[in-house]
């Protein structure tokens, strides 16, 4: 008989207790708060958490609440123009910038600098920038065309597309650069024997380029949709929700229904359905990108 | 430091602990342990107050307190958060977070009903006692709003009302239409502003402002009956009844009459109001400040009305100081002689001329008190008050309404109608 197979528990000892600490804190930070706001969001709670039961009364309010019908709906709309839209720019602008152009650098750093301004000063620029009296509407006025309207800010219906743009411009840069990585790391190989098969450009990048990009496609897109979801600093400087409640978003109602309306038990409900959409996207996506290549 | 250190130095003798060196480090620790002792004899106790009282007149009237306190020895240190929701936010995460304040400002009623539940806020019944508090203070429901099981929590400062119709001479003269006298005459005069080029009703955006409009018209222009109805029994039927459909139609009218404000603040509201830009605004007591921090003269320059002209009736909110329960001796002997001080009649008239708020006290004279403030007095005197929202709301319900007047007054196709219904449907689950 050999010897018995060392445990596997033991295996690699200095790298498991290194872990530790690590480990200790996701379960009982993470998993542990998360565990308990999902248990509080079924309780009374008001200013302070006390276990009073309440079943699914605040979920019911929850969902019967217009202002939170709102936020979801910002949010949605906002998250995919954002998702969409940042992937195409970013991509555009690092194509354009791959073309072997002179003042790289410089560009790259123009296009990037937005990223480096946290969102409440993005807010506040492009408060003032879509402001109608000092802002682009009035610089377009003044240059004598007088009935020219801009104001995305101040009409509820479209204030959340206002939001956008100051997003766009905050965001594009980082994906412009992580494209650019992608795209540096594509053989040139690749290049030269679709040049030889006479494959037009647009096509090499569509067909050929772009899903040999995909680990960073896949980095990108967890960047981006993590900004997306928690959202907040930005709707609070530019807009403050306003006008009205067009530019609400789940985030914001969190925050309000436990700081200022004292009602943490609301704020727990909320915060947990934030949880439940953001595992409704990400289960079935990791089970189809992790689980997928076992079986293979 | 020896223990520490003492192998290393052994090993490899280090210049900086070299025994001439050690002397000198000592002299000069021992030197500045006792300057440091000194200090802390010589200085008085630091109490830091939190409060949102930030506008020009409220920053004027609040310095008013920190000198009489800096007078007593103490050391008033200020930390003032611009805007009351916000404010709120940071006072109860600072408090619940075992990290408070010496005192804080809060507006008396159901606010503050959790945190003493929880025990967190000091007890200031001996205090009270001590001073009287339970003789002087005038009108009594503002101890009571103070009180919780017979014990007293908070040390009341002022009474704000919220009913007052302000009104701008100047903008009344440049549309050429007298002054009106109460709400009917003031919306009926608003065709004549809007032809001037002025808005009618400034209103910041902000849900409380709107919503505190609203309750001011819910108080004033139907019988108050009504009123305690709906915001004290909560009672959904009449909420949901002619009486309260009425004060949805003038909040309508409102609407129309402010859609060209876009300002936030309120205080940017009350600045077109005295800058005449706008005809009026509907705003409590504290807009005085302002009026007065601009020199312009009450009965001259602008006029108020309180209840809106219509049904002259004060709510009896207002500001109060709580203070949180603290371990240290000397803090402690600091928030009792703060509590005490801000209830005494000097320093009742400075800070209430300065604030346009009313004392708490029925028994001091203020004798520089302008036209708009005897107007205020003599209604307290007479006894035509109504309980404040903050006192019948929780600041949950308070904000689901606040929700609801931010749509209503930047949608203007939500018809009254459909505001009523809602408004119904938050009396029904409000506590």
């Amino acid at each position: 008989m050999s010897s018995k197979r060392p445990n596997q528990l033991f295996r690699n000892m200095p790298a498991k207790v290194a872990a530790i600490p690590m480990v200790v804190t996701a379960l009982f930070i993470f998993v542990g708060g998360t565990a308990w706001t999902v248990v509080y969001s079924f309780t009374k709670s008001g200013l302070l958490p006390r276990l009073k039961w309440v079943g699914l009364d605040q979920y019911e309010r929850l969902w019967g609440t217009n202002r939170w019908l709102v936020s979801i709906e910002n949010l949605a709309i906002y998250g995919i123009c954002m998702l969409v839209l940042v992937f195409v720019i970013g991509f555009i602008l690092a194509a354009l910038i791959d073309q072997k152009i002179r003042f790289e650098n410089t560009i790259r750093t123009v296009i990037l600098y937005p990223y480096a301004l946290s969102f409440v000063v993005t807010g506040l620029v492009w408060q003032w920038i879509l402001n109608p009296e000092f802002g682009v509407q009035g610089i377009v006025r003044d240059l004598g065309w007088q009935s020219f309207t801009f104001n995305p800010l101040y009409s509820p219906q479209i204030a959340i597309f206002g939001v956008l743009i100051a997003g766009l411009w905050q965001g594009s840069g980082l994906v412009m650069v992580l494209m650019l990585a992608g795209l540096r790391g594509i053989d040139q190989e690749v290049w030269k024997a679709a040049r030889v098969d006479g494959i037009p450009t647009w096509k090499t990048y569509i067909f050929i380029v772009i899903p040999m990009m995909r680990p960073v496609f896949i980095t990108t897109l967890v960047l981006v949709v993590t900004g997306i979801v928690k959202i907040y600093d930005l709707i609070v400087a530019q807009t403050g929700g306003g006008p009205g409640i067009a530019t609400e978003v789940p985030a914001k109602y969190v925050y309000d229904m436990m700081f200022q309306a004292a009602n943490l038990g609301q704020g727990f409900a909320a915060s947990t359905m934030m949880l439940v959409t953001v595992a409704l996207i990400i289960i079935p996506w990791a089970m189809l990108e992790f689980g997928g290549k076992r079986r293979v | 430091m020896d223990a520490g250190t003492g192998r290393f130095v052994r090993h490899k003798p280090c210049y900086f602990f070299r025994e001439e060196n050690m002397k000198s480090i000592r002299m000069i620790l021992a030197g500045a342990t006792a300057l440091g002792l000194s200090m802390s004899v010589a200085n008085a106790t630091d109490l830091e107050v939190m409060h949102w009282w930030t506008s020009g007149g409220e920053a004027a009237a609040v310095a008013e307190f920190a000198k009489a306190f800096d007078a007593t020895g103490n050391h008033w240190v200020d930390a003032a958060i611009v805007g009351g929701e916000q404010a709120r936010a940071v006072m109860v995460s600072r408090i619940t977070g075992g990290d408070p304040m010496g005192a804080f400002q809060f507006n008396y009623g159901r606010q503050s009903e959790e945190l003493i539940e929880a025990g967190l806020l000091r007890d200031l019944t001996d205090i009270a006692k001590a001073e009287g508090w339970a003789d002087l203070v005038n009108p009594p429901s503002l101890l009571e709003g103070c009180t919780v099981d017979g014990r007293i929590y908070c040390a009341p400062v002022n009474i704000h009302s919220w009913q007052w119709l302000w009104l701008s001479h100047k903008a009344f003269a440049d549309a050429g239409v007298p002054v009106p006298a109460n709400w009917a005459d003031f919306a009926a005069a608003a065709p004549a502003l809007v032809a001037a080029d002025k808005i009618p009703l400034a209103m910041g955006q902000q849900g409380w402002q709107q919503s505190g409009a609203f309750n001011v018209m819910f108080a004033a222009l139907i019988p108050q009956e009504v009123f305690l109805a709906v915001y004290g029994d909560k009672n959904a039927e009449v909420a949901a009844g002619p009486e309260v459909a009425k004060v949805f139609e003038a909040a309508a009218t409102a609407r129309e009459m402010s859609a060209n404000s876009t300002v936030q603040n309120w205080n940017d509201a009350t600045n077109l109001v005295i800058t005449g830009k706008a005809g009026g605004q509907i705003m409590g007591d504290w807009a005085q400040g302002e009026f007065a921090v601009a020199e312009q003269v009450a009965g001259k320059d602008y006029s108020c009305l309180p209840g809106l002209g219509t049904t002259e009736v004060l709510g009896t909110g207002g500001d109060a100081f709580y203070f949180p329960v603290l371990k240290d001796e000397a803090q402690i002997a600091a928030q009792g002689e703060l509590a005490a001080l801000l209830l005494k009649p000097e320093t009742q008239v400075a800070f209430n001329l300065k604030k346009g708020s009313l004392p708490v006290r029925g028994d001091i004279d203020l004798a520089a008190a302008n036209d708009c403030m005897r107007k205020g007095l003599a209604l307290l005197a007479e006894g035509k008050l109504l309980p404040d929202t903050n006192q019948l709301l929780t600041p949950d319900t308070a904000n689901q309404i606040n929700t609801l007047f931010t749509e209503f007054f930047a949608d203007p196709s939500m018809t009254a109608q459909a505001a009523q219904e809602r408004f119904a449907g938050i009396i029904e689950n409000a506590e």
